[in-house]
């Protein structure tokens, strides 16, 4: 408050009209939220109340729930959303599985060095563009690629392009945003936790089960918001390592051009999903200690 | 193995370049009435308007050609690329662009839904007889006499294989759509709608009982016949194919054995053991024309652009840089590079187009003449792919 000698007659004013002083500092987010985000958004939503004239396939505004009522109708259409459901809980599960034991041998057992060189290795792929490594992903499942030719000498020969690839790659992708918050989690657990853990006869595993994971579990909620949504929208891991496989990316793709309300309704769906995921996260509190 | 990864990669890079987005084809026609907008066509060539805007298939618009087009009108050039034919419809219903090169799947679409207007062929003096036949007066480009189209060139889709699993060429189809196919789990589909007309075109030879004509004539139940058929084909897909690349890359690391394929996707993958035929059942293709927009405010440098790159020289290069037949087949005798061009790919040989059905968008009024029946819609047909690989 206290200017010193000069007046600072811009500062003088904010201070004394604290709307306009609001204003100003949220000026600028709120035009980028509201007219680039929200508006946009809501423009793709509205198409799925629209509909598509049968004879030149133009998109006319309207009202009908046709839409909606396919994708909740149509067999072909359920079972993609319940695959791609599948699909994106396996891939959070899977990068749970792999983060959490990485995360305490890189916080608690590595040595300063290791530790560094395993950050290292699992930011370095984000670095990588997404495409790259997707395609990288099928050139190492391809029936003459890289995992049959190491594999052969023990008789062991991969799935070809289907779902559990899917998985692996979806994995691939999304493994940093899990692992990093779990990492830092469990490093902010006290060592002394673990010693009163095995002073009270725990062994390893259950030292994990009733400390580390209670204590990491905003980590490891706010690591499967990423994997879990950003799984749920993906098409191109379908489309290059998938081989016949359909997820609700796949039809949004195939829609955009050809059906955009259908399209439009199927985006629907994951956001859904995600709500019910958050509220769900939500209840057990774990969002108030991210 | 690491020389073959390497392979690849530069096979894709070098693929993505050239073919990044490829097509779709036109029709038969047949004297059926359709209902289209009445759009004046132009009359007489005014001044060049000093700019074109182009929607069209990678490759058909290079600075190889461009340049001199430019030269002669000042028209300058500015080409979109688009990737598929549902693309091309959307950027030219923005009416931001004056002229496409449509597929026939996506020429229908855009004629009846007034998106492009009727041509004046009196003013491109380079359409003319040394067009080939087969390629004027299709449905997709002719529509109630009314010519929209000019034609660019044509391929067809084939049945790729690799011999060195099938031995010999197979002779029908049915490789790719019976369930006890020896390459089940093998075999590879082009993943668009457009492909329920391959069901068709198979159900036609084998089950006559349906009474398909046009394969982009289905009513109700002979598109339930074809979907059915896609379904059963579903479960002995490896992969469903809608980038041209991995396609090649599919069929080279030997995820797939048979499966629809263009010529010139065979010889990029650069494989003695890969090749193509026709077999006895016929197949599709596309054949690709030049429309010009309803809307458009480069009408003479449209025009220019269509007599230009119907000239020989011009067509072939185009031809000959995308991999498809010709439409000006006098560009064949030019030399005898390209003569092997044209012999490669059948643009004199209208006995072997006559057996290719050129995509088409399907209409509610049945293209094959019917007019008991409402056939099914290109929006039908969407909705009903969709369903097939669930």
């Amino acid at each position: 408050m206290a200017t010193g000698t000069k007046s600072r007659p811009i500062s003088s004013f904010l201070l004394r009209n604290p709307r306009i002083r609001l204003i100003g500092l949220l000026a600028l987010p709120m035009t980028w939220i509201i007219g680039v985000y929200i508006v946009s958004l809501f423009l793709l939503l509205i198409t799925a109340f629209w509909y598509v004239d049968p004879f030149s396939s133009l998109v006319r505004p309207g009202f009908t729930l046709d839409n909606f009522i396919d994708v909740f109708t149509v067999p072909a259409y359920l079972s993609t959303s319940i695959r791609t459901l599948f699909i994106a809980l396996a891939v959070t599960f899977l990068c749970i599985l792999f983060a959490v034991p990485l995360g305490l041998y890189m916080a608690k057992i590595a040595r300063p060095w290791v530790r560094n060189l395993l950050a290292v290795a699992i930011t370095l792929p984000l670095w990588a563009g997404y495409l790259v490594k997707i395609i990288a992903m099928r050139l190492v499942f391809t029936e003459e690629g890289f995992f049959n030719w190491a594999m052969a000498p023990f008789g062991i020969k991969g799935p070809g392009f289907s779902v559990p690839i899917v998985v692996l790659t979806l994995t691939y992708l999304w493994f940093p945003y899990m692992a990093l918050p779990v990492f830092t989690a469990i490093r902010q657990i006290p060592h002394n936790l673990f010693d009163a853990s095995s002073d009270l006869g725990a062994r390893g595993f259950m030292t994990i089960y009733r400390v580390v994971i209670p204590l990491i579990i905003p980590a490891i909620i706010a690591g499967s918001v990423f994997t879990f949504s950003l799984s749920l929208g993906d098409y191109l891991a379908a489309r290059f390592t998938g081989g016949a496989t359909q997820m609700i990316g796949s039809l949004i793709a195939a829609n955009i051009n050809l059906n955009p309300p259908v399209a439009a309704a199927f985006s629907m769906i994951p956001i859904a999903f995600v709500v019910i995921y958050l509220m769900v996260a939500r209840r057990t509190g774990s969002l108030e200690r991210m | 193995m690491k020389g073959k990864k390497l392979a690849i990669l530069s096979l894709l890079s070098v693929s993505v370049l050239i073919i990044g987005g490829c097509s779709s084809g036109g029709d038969e026609s047949g004297g059926v009435s359709i209902e289209v907008p009445d759009i004046p066509m132009h009359e007489a060539m005014g001044e060049f308007e000093g700019e074109l805007n182009i929607v069209n298939w990678s490759g058909f618009v290079e600075p190889a050609w461009t340049d001199e087009f430019t030269a002669q009108t000042g028209c300058k050039v500015n080409p979109r690329v688009a990737g598929t034919s549902d693309e091309m419809v959307t950027l030219m219903r923005t009416g931001q662009y004056d002229i496409v090169s449509a597929s026939g799947d996506a020429a229908l679409r855009l004629i009846v839904g007034g998106d492009v207007q009727p041509l004046n062929i009196d003013l491109i003096p380079n359409f003319g007889g040394e067009i080939a036949a087969g390629m004027k007066g299709n449905v997709y480009d002719t529509v109630n006499g009314k010519p929209y189209g000019v034609p660019i060139g044509r391929g067809a889709n084939l049945l790729q294989y690799n011999s060195d699993v099938t031995g010999g060429a197979p002779e029908s189809w049915d490789v790719v759509w019976e369930s006890d196919s020896p390459y089940a789990g093998k075999v590879t589909a082009y993943d668009a709608p457009i492909y329920i007309a391959d069901a068709a075109v198979y159900l036609m030879y084998h089950k006559p009982e349906l009474g398909i004509k046009n394969p982009y004539a289905l009513d109700q139940d002979q598109l339930a016949a074809a979907i059915d058929l896609l379904k059963q084909q579903n479960a002995i897909i490896g992969e469903y194919w809608s980038d041209p690349v991995a396609q090649i890359t599919s069929f080279v690391g030997g995820n797939t054995v048979v499966g629809t394929s263009w010529e010139v996707l065979r010889k990029f993958a650069a494989k003695e053991n890969l090749k193509t035929t026709l077999p006895v059942e016929g197949s599709t293709g596309w054949y690709d024309s030049w429309l010009v927009s309803s809307t458009t405010k480069n009408i003479n440098c449209a025009y220019a652009w269509m007599d230009y790159t119907s000239r020989a020289d011009v067509n072939g290069a185009i031809a000959m840089n995308f991999g498809m037949a010709p439409a000006n087949i006098a560009f064949c005798a030019s030399s005898a590079k390209a003569q092997a061009h044209c012999d490669e790919f059948a643009a004199e040989d209208e006995e072997f187009f006559k057996r290719i059905w050129p995509w088409t968008t399907p209409i509610e009024t049945c293209l094959d003449g019917r007019t008991d029946v409402k056939c099914t819609s290109f929006q039908e047909w969407t909705n009903a792919w969709l369903t097939v690989k669930g």
